[in-house]
């Protein structure tokens, strides 16, 4: 029986590998799940993971679907390195699309360049606060993050469901519910002509490269690290948690805002009842499976959106339900999960020689994942 | 309003609480010997399509009940495997169960959508049912209904009186403590998370087979997450638990009877009551950081490991 033994070093190899094993035991799950199913599974592994991506077009909307990924992605890794648990991005992203779509509606006649950039500003501010309110009550009345943050999404997105029934609702729209169609200049310029990806995507690169800065090279982001990993280290050197808190939520909040403005501004264009096929839930799997680190967070992405483009493809191609996507997302991150064991411990053929082992060193505060 | 109407609503607000009661019965539990599960929600979600499914399928309610149960500890074992034996962090495995949960039931739910059943019916207690409205009020539920206050009962027995109790709490105040004097703690947390997910699919069958006989995706909408606030709220105590429960479903059946009680606003500004609902009493309760300190398991969230 080979037995688990504690490594001296927490293994960087696997740190990196673990992502890749998970992946790879995602796809043997997706083999035998498709053989369950009587599908041809390497004919289904076409469909899904392959087929999306033969066309320009199919590429346009891998790039296009990644975008609010990398976006609450991001935002949601730098707080969970400071120990921050955001689960409610999707509330957030929902908050920022009701902010600039109000934007967007009370413009609806007025033709102007400046129309744009001020939905994008609504759109984060609108995550933002909407993220503030768990930063407030977790600063000022030490309440769980977590719970409040999840329980806002409810509040969002039944409140967008009342603006589009009610008050937002299209006059000329028949009675559906959702808004009116943002005119041209109250829409994401798309990237290339004939895609729908637009240029939310290179603004996510861009802040891909902007949060790698900040977590690495200044020492706001070096201080966050600290309270995540080793909390009574931070305090000893008088690092604020409750500044911490704060810019955890708003920078995630914000981000998560700007997503659901570039989702509602983009391919949506318009205000519905759903926006977001649950971006900010796997926006999380994105944060893990990416390591916490926001070149990760953006291959994470690209793996995820490949999940949501495969679940159409597959639904259209062989009928497969949709919810095919939600299963491997979570599967996926259930294997990352039992992956990382190895980055502190590593397989023992045999226990006889058990007794050689060298004494291990204190777990690591921070051992985040 | 009648007397009738009263009943009505009364009885709707039992029938609201008792999946929160049951799923948050099962998370105290849990996080009596100090772990922290949020998957909850995912839990209940299958809980509630194998119901279904099961009952569909077979057309027995006991079967389904009995499977949904199933379904939940499935789920409950994965969770455990990955905390108890491979060290997981609690927070992130409970988020991904509760994210699996969504997909699996979404997957396995598909070719039940939009079919019914019968759900559920109410039993009449013979002769205190007959009492004029008591009876009606407190001797016609289903047996769900009556299980949750013995299990009510039981808990409150469990933990203050009988030797395992005690043991459960031991190991959530101080697994170290419980290890050295022999208790096989992995072990018991084991039974502790196997019974939070028990409850949890029990809870969420209630949902597809009593409330609404019928599966929709998503169709717990957070009452797994407001289940977590009620064991915070509740300050880990099985009475407040039910007393919270009630609170909770009085509150979800507000948004139905609302408009008929005369209060003018939108319907999905009263659906969003329970949620606001729940982040205000969990400011109320955490409002002072001792409440907390002083009746959560010391080492509740942390991973424990023999081997160290």
């Amino acid at each position: 029986m080979p037995r688990l033994e504690r490594r001296a070093q927490p293994s960087r190899v696997m740190m990196f590998a673990s992502p890749l094993i998970a992946a790879v035991l995602m796809l043997m799950t997706g083999y035998i799940l498709f053989s369950i199913m009587g599908k041809e599974p390497l004919h289904a592994f076409w469909v899904f993971f392959i087929k999306p991506l033969t066309t320009t077009y199919g590429i346009g909307e891998w790039l296009l679907k990644s975008t609010p990924l990398i976006l609450c992605g991001i935002g949601l890794a730098i707080g969970f390195r400071a120990r921050v648990f955001n689960i409610g991005a999707e509330g957030q992203f929902t908050m920022g699309a009701i902010a600039a779509g109000g934007v967007a509606l009370y413009f609806y006649n007025t033709d102007a360049v400046w129309i744009l950039p001020l939905m994008m500003l609504a759109g984060v501010l609108g995550g933002m606060a909407w993220a503030a309110i768990p930063a407030f009550l977790r600063t000022r009345f030490n309440t769980n993050e977590i719970l409040v943050t999840l329980m806002l999404v409810y509040v969002a997105q039944l409140f967008l469901g009342y603006l589009v029934q009610g008050p937002w609702r299209d006059p000329e729209g028949f009675n559906f519910p959702q808004s009116r169609m943002f005119t041209d200049s109250e829409t994401m310029p798309v990237l290339v002509e004939g895609l729908r990806v637009n240029w939310a995507f290179i603004v996510a690169l861009v802040l891909v490269a902007v949060s790698w800065f900040f977590s690495f090279k200044m020492f706001a982001g070096f201080r966050m690290e600290v309270s995540g990993q080793a909390p009574d280290a931070a305090r000893y050197a008088g690092f604020s948690e409750k500044r911490n808190v704060w810019f955890a939520l708003l920078i995630s909040g914000g981000l998560a805002g700007f997503a659901g403005m570039a989702e509602v501004a983009g391919p949506i264009g318009q205000l519905q009842p759903i926006i977001s096929p649950g971006y900010g839930f796997a926006a999380i799997i994105v944060a893990y499976v990416g390591r916490l680190h926001p070149l990760g967070v953006l291959l994470a992405s690209l793996l995820l959106s490949l999940l949501y483009l495969g679940g159409e493809t597959a639904q259209m191609d062989l009928n497969l339900p949709s919810a095919i996507t939600g299963l491997f997302q979570g599967i996926l991150l259930f294997y990352l999960l039992a992956a990382d064991i190895f980055i502190h411990y590593r397989l023992k053929p045999s226990p006889s020689d058990s007794r050689t082992t060298i004494t291990s060193p204190p777990e690591p505060e921070g051992d985040i994942t | 309003m009648s007397t009738e109407q009263m009943i009505l609503i009364l009885v709707s607000v039992v029938t609201a609480a008792t999946p929160l009661a049951f799923a948050a019965f099962g998370e105290l539990v849990t996080e009596r010997a100090g772990v922290l599960n949020l998957g909850v929600e995912g839990m209940m979600l299958l809980g509630a399509v194998i119901g279904f499914a099961v009952t569909k399928d077979s057309g027995s309610l006991a079967f389904g009940f009995f499977a949904g149960m199933l379904a939940g500890m499935a789920m409950a074992l994965i969770f455990a495997v990955l905390t108890q034996h491979l060290q997981t962090n609690q927070v992130a495995t409970g988020l991904a169960l509760t994210l699996f949960g969504a997909g699996l039931s979404a997957f396995i739910g598909k070719p039940y959508v939009g079919m019914t059943l019968t759900g559920l019916n109410p039993i009449s207690i013979p002769y205190l049912s007959d009492i004029p409205v008591l009876g009606h009020l407190l001797f016609h539920y289903d047996l769900v209904v009556y299980g949750s206050f013995v299990l009510l009962f039981g808990l409150i027995w469990f933990f203050k009186h009988s030797h395992w109790g005690l043991v459960v709490r031991a190991v959530g105040e101080s697994p170290v403590a419980a290890h050295a004097i022999g208790y096989p703690v992995i072990r018991i947390r084991y039974f502790a998370i196997l019974f939070g997910g028990a409850m949890s699919g029990i809870a969420g069958a209630y949902l597809s087979l009593a409330i609404t006989p019928l599966w929709v995706e998503g169709m717990t909408a957070g009452r797994g997450w407001i289940a977590l606030a009620l064991v915070v709220f509740a300050t880990w105590k099985p009475t407040r638990v039910m007393v919270g429960a009630y609170l909770f479903g009085g509150v979800t059946i507000l948004q139905f009877y609302g408009q008929g009680m005369g209060i003018h606003v939108p319907s999905q500004i009263l659906s969003m009551l329970p949620y606001i609902v729940t982040v205000v009493v969990l400011v109320l309760i955490s409002r002072n950081p001792k409440t907390i300190l002083l009746n959560q398991p010391m080492s509740l969230g942390v991973s424990f490991s023999p081997r160290t």
